[in-house]
């Protein structure tokens, strides 16, 4: 079972989620959770544990100068603007590149090769019995987002139960961490700007053919729009967890309301079964 | 001496474009014959990258000088290395008026 936690609108309590059901999932199993929110990590804050890390790396080109006589074909055939050849010599922009490796494969001289540049790390952790914590950070001024997100994702792809925890917004980082899913929990907030980016996530999960239910977080009680919505695109709420200050006062100091409150086991529990039967997966 | 206008339109009279990498034509204006050759800029609607790209059309073209408003590091870095002198005109004049100003060294040269 592979399931993402998305949500379009930012801090509508994706993490919140993720972290209390691989909590819950993982007192009677083995679950791993991946925080595929690489520019902004955060679910270690409620799993603290020493951890093992390495790097991330993408594939750029090297120009052996020598063998080059600066024909362009490798800056033609680049896409994104990486190489420019210049009559005496090569212009490489590292930021540019998106790790294709076209440029080796045209380049009629082999004056080409690729070698790793660092871009992320990835950390895994055991915080607690039967949960596995994988970690993607992107690091400061990298623009390689996606290839993070790919390699957290391959470190947990034999494992049965996985969690990824999404970035906000429907950007290239959510497309990525959504690609394959058997479903997807939205988190949404009965705010009019959480049900405008609620309307956005439901249309990228739905284009990528991800089964897709609703969280509604922080819930005043006033979620007819949302509600209206949620029946008119057949979707399913699965929970609602209330505004609620002592909540609220749990997770702002790195607590788990599953801890704090065992009473929210049950609904988490009955939250992944719902899930489960979204997704068309035995438990 | 050929002076490379950034330009909203094919024409001399169009007004010049501030974006360099976005800029719908490149005008190739010839400051000894006063003749012009407009060239459409392939990657106006690129999705990314398009600076050093539209630098290699400059460079390509053996301009001597570029004339135009904004310029990215990665559009420098290029030109300058092919050793191509920038100006910025951001009045909001016609590419004539640019190259007017440019003949009489009244447009700032970026460093």
């Amino acid at each position: 079972m592979k399931l993402s936690v998305a949500s379009g609108k930012g801090g509508t309590g994706k993490s919140m989620v993720a972290a209390n059901l691989a909590c819950t999932l993982a007192m009677t199993g083995p679950v791993t959770l991946v925080d595929c929110d690489v520019e902004e990590p955060n679910l270690h804050l409620f799993f603290p544990a020493p951890a093992i890390t390495r790097d991330v790396t993408v594939p750029v080109p090297v120009v052996d100068e020598p063998a080059c006589d600066h024909c362009g074909k490798c800056g033609k055939f680049c896409q994104y603007g990486a190489i420019t050849v210049l009559r005496d010599r090569i212009l490489f922009f590292p930021e540019l590149c998106h790790s294709c490796g076209g440029c080796t494969l045209v380049c009629p001289k082999n004056a080409i090769h690729e070698e790793p540049k660092r871009i992320g790390t990835l950390s895994t952790s055991a915080p607690q019995p039967g949960l596995k914590l994988i970690t993607g950070t992107l690091d400061t001024g990298s623009p390689h987002a996606v290839s993070v997100i790919r390699e957290a994702k391959k470190e947990a792809e034999h494992d049965p139960v996985v969690i990824y925890d999404t970035a906000p917004g429907t950007s290239c980082s959510v497309v990525e961490t959504l690609v394959g899913c058997d479903a997807c929990i939205l988190v949404t907030e009965s705010t009019p700007f959480g049900l405008h980016d609620l309307r956005l996530a439901v249309d990228v999960a739905a284009r990528l053919s991800v089964p897709a239910g609703v969280v509604i977080n922080r819930s005043d009680g006033k979620d007819q729009a949302t509600l209206r919505f949620c029946t008119d695109h057949d979707l399913e709420i699965m929970m609602t967890v209330p505004f609620d200050r002592e909540i609220a006062a749990i997770q702002s100091t790195g607590n788990l309301l599953c801890r704090k409150r065992p009473e929210w086991q049950k609904d988490f529990i009955a939250l992944y079964v719902k899930c489960c039967t979204l997704a068309g997966v035995e438990q | 001496m050929k002076i490379c206008i950034t330009a909203q339109g094919a024409t001399p009279d169009a007004r010049v474009e501030e974006r360099f990498g976005r800029a719908p034509y490149f005008i190739l204006m010839d400051s000894e014959t006063g003749t012009f050759e407009a060239i459409a800029n392939p990657f106006a609607d690129g999705a990314g990258g398009v600076g050093p790209k539209a630098a290699q059309v400059v460079i390509d073209r053996q301009a001597a000088a570029l004339i135009s408003g904004l310029l990215g590091g990665n559009a420098k870095a290029v030109l300058d290395a092919a050793g191509i002198a920038q100006y910025t005109f951001s009045s909001g004049g016609s590419v004539k008026d640019a190259l007017e100003q440019f003949k009489q060294n009244a447009l700032k040269r970026v460093a």
